[in-house]
């Protein structure tokens, strides 16, 4: 594969030229991708109520880096009902949406399933639908059934956002899956159930996880939705508690709140990644 | 695999004496209720939750029967109104101030004015100003006469139009508000005048932007997929994070970051003052604007581009530039020409999902938007919430879905449902 990157010792001025060009290039595309998450924590430890770096930060002066931003964020009853609410939300979303999406999924690669292609584009359409038409929806219906204003509601909504990605991560750990395992199974004497649990569980686990996870973040990131359907602040997630905090009074607590949450998602990342290289070697393949 | 069999099999039974066939076939049935019957939770519950709720928003696009309700007998009456090019008959005026009575004897009448007055602005004042004085209007002879005195915007044919046209319950009036059409005095259909004209041009912006946003995320993840794709997996993999971790991060810490870096006191303006490429009060205002939104989203979806990209060019056998390479052809040739055209799928699959998540943006545009970066979503937001226009909404929602709908019909039929890949 290297053959693309590394020059032979013929290479032309400009083609050398190029080569520099290219990863000065590409360096640039990866810097605005990453800066904007990075820039966010140290400004984070701003000692002063600013959002740039003071000249005492960049001078690495002591007193200009603190933790106050973060000792505020703690002792916030707001946000730390805001936190409360997120997890028990997204707890109980990805819960939902992992069994009826595994469910789905293990339907979806039967080679009996009957109309497969449509029902899938069914399932998948939630990720697709703009979810401001979703939080509309929403919003007249659960006036109409009465659930506006409950943690049930936003569990029942975000569910249904999160199925698409555990039905996309499942069906493409089933892609690999070897069909003739389950007729061993169930000639070695294990009936349907124990089949499912010995057999096809672990082997589709990585992909049910990876599925979860994505269904976690979806939850746990949804802001649209809940600005329709949660009018009350006890019923506020921590997107929605950030949201405020963005449209009303800036305060560099969200900053603090935002260096949290990307440790988060660096820790659900790692055990991504951590996932995908188990699955590999049960498949087989060396890990890379 | 069973049915090329089946046809061989004619005329054998099985062991208690049932044609094969037939048996097959049930077995076969039993099957595909078994896999229907694993999906049927998640088809349901999508149902209930989703699908549903969605369709009976969009209900309001096309029906809506306050004015049937509460101004039943004007709505009746309208039937002996045959001359258009006239006012209404005094049947229509009389029948007109019975209904109003009624409305204000139950305290309706605001809920009928707004309604009137979402469809031609300024007729909520006619109508409740009126209505304060029905009440004392005693023996009147032609009610004609005395809506016209109480005001006169009565005696215009346009406001018996308007409120006629509202009379059916089922109408696209909606659909005519949200592409700026209205009916002229002759019951037709025409272009709102220019200046009035709201949401055409916002669609056109809303394509616009989120073509240029699909652009520019082609722009710059085209290059670096081919260098994540090109490296050793080793290298690819480390370097594969600063792709995926955007792609993980929360969308409003991201937004909030792009906050404070383009920011008037924020961190790029702060680093050219010191530049001294601008003086410090002629800091620019990178933010509230287009520009502040097409960054922003740039880099939100960059992600969604590459991960397609780089899936596509990681089967790209090497050896193909070599070929072309050997063959005489100088590098850059050998790319457009053979490396290039093998991308095409990957360039589909990502920019009609970059372009299909763009359309439908809302919370990017909402925060760092300003006046000028506000897309279609953010109108639907406001007339869900502010002006509580709900017929509006859905009407703007139920064309933006159906453009949503048919992006992703096209990337089903181009791409495959089933290739969704998330990194």
């Amino acid at each position: 594969m290297s053959v693309l990157t590394t020059l032979p010792s013929y290479a032309s001025p400009i083609e050398k030229i190029w080569y520099v060009l290219f990863r000065v290039l590409c360096g640039c595309v990866f810097l605005f991708l990453i800066a904007p998450i990075l820039i966010i924590i140290p400004l984070s430890f701003n000692a002063e109520p600013y959002f740039t770096f003071t000249h005492e930060m960049l001078t690495l002066h002591a007193s200009a880096f603190s933790t106050r931003w973060y000792h505020l964020f703690l002792n916030d009853a707001r946000w730390m009902q805001s936190v409360e609410n997120s997890i028990i939300v997204a707890f109980f979303a990805t819960l939902l949406a992992t069994v009826l999406g595994t469910l789905a999924a293990l339907g979806l690669s039967r080679s009996h399933m009957p109309a497969r292609t449509f029902i899938m584009s069914v399932l998948i359409s939630p990720m697709v639908v703009p979810l401001i038409i979703t939080a509309a929806g929403i919003y007249f219906f659960y006036a109409s059934v009465g659930l506006t204003g409950s943690l049930l509601g936003i569990i029942l909504a975000h569910t249904a956002l999160g199925t698409p990605f555990v039905v996309i991560t499942v069906t493409a750990t089933l892609i690999g899956f070897d069909q003739s395992l389950i007729r061993a199974s169930a000639m070695l004497g294990a009936n349907p159930a124990t089949t499912f649990r010995k057999v096809i569980m672990p082997l589709i686990l990585p992909g049910v996880i990876s599925g979860a996870l994505f269904a976690f973040v979806t939850s746990f990131d949804e802001v649209v939705v809940v600005l329709f359907i949660a009018p009350n602040p006890e019923q506020y997630t921590i997107p929605r508690q950030m949201w405020s905090g963005i449209r009303e009074q800036i305060s560099p607590a969200i900053l603090a709140v935002a260096t949290c949450l990307i440790v988060v998602s660096i820790a659900l990342m790692t055990v991504l990644e951590l996932l995908r290289r188990r699955s590999e070697r049960l498949r087989g393949m060396t890990p890379q | 695999m069973a049915q090329a069999t089946i046809d061989e099999l004619q005329g054998l039974t099985t062991a208690d004496g049932t044609p094969l066939r037939r048996a097959l076939h049930r077995a076969e049935r039993r099957a595909k209720i078994r896999a229907f019957l694993l999906v049927t939770p998640l088809l349901v519950f999508l149902a209930v939750t989703f699908i549903y709720p969605i369709a009976q928003m969009l209900w309001r696009s096309i029906y809506d029967d306050t004015i049937v309700t509460l101004l039943p007998n004007t709505v009746t009456a309208f039937k002996d109104w045959t001359d258009r090019d006239q006012l209404p008959p005094e049947s229509v005026f009389a029948a007109f101030a019975v209904d109003m009575k009624q409305t204000r004897e139950d305290r309706t009448i605001g809920q009928v004015a707004t309604r009137v007055n979402f469809e031609e602005g300024g007729l909520r004042s006619i109508f409740t100003r009126t209505a304060r004085h029905i009440d004392d209007a005693k023996n009147v002879t032609s009610w004609r006469d005395w809506f016209i005195q109480e005001n006169p915007d009565w005696g215009k044919l346009n406001t018996w139009a308007t409120i006629e046209r509202l009379g059916h319950a089922y109408s696209i009036l909606q659909y005519l508000a949200a592409t700026d059409r209205q009916y002229d005095d002759h019951g037709n259909i025409v272009m709102a005048p220019e200046e009035t004209q709201i949401y055409v041009p916002i669609f056109i912006r809303t394509l616009w932007m989120s073509l240029l946003v699909t652009l520019l995320t082609l722009l710059l993840g085209y290059p670096i997929s081919y260098f994540l794709a090109t490296l050793p997996i080793r290298t690819s993999n480390l370097l594969m994070i600063m792709v995926l971790l955007p792609f993980w991060t929360s969308l409003l810490v991201r937004t909030t970051s792009w906050i404070v870096i383009l920011g008037k006191e924020g961190v790029l303006n702060d680093i050219l003052v010191w530049l001294g490429l601008i003086s410090d009060d002629g800091r620019i205002q990178m933010i509230y604007n287009q520009t502040g939104t097409l960054v922003a989203m740039t880099q939100i979806l960059l992600p969604f581009m590459v991960l397609p990209l780089y899936s596509v060019m990681k089967t790209i056998s090497p050896s193909y530039m070599r070929a072309a390479m050997s063959l005489g052809a100088p590098r850059f040739l050998a790319f457009w020409k053979v490396y290039a055209p093998n991308t095409l799928p990957g360039v589909g699959a990502g920019a009609l999902l970059v372009f299909i998540l763009s359309i439908g943006y809302y919370i990017t545009p909402a925060l760092v938007g300003g006046r000028t970066g506000q897309m279609i979503s953010n109108f639907i937001a406001f007339h869900m919430q502010k002006s509580l226009n709900w017929g509006l909404a859905a009407a703007l929602g139920g064309i933006l879905l159906a453009g949503v709908l048919l992006l992703y019909a096209l990337y089903n039929r181009l791409v495959g449902v089933e290739k969704l890949s998330l990194g």
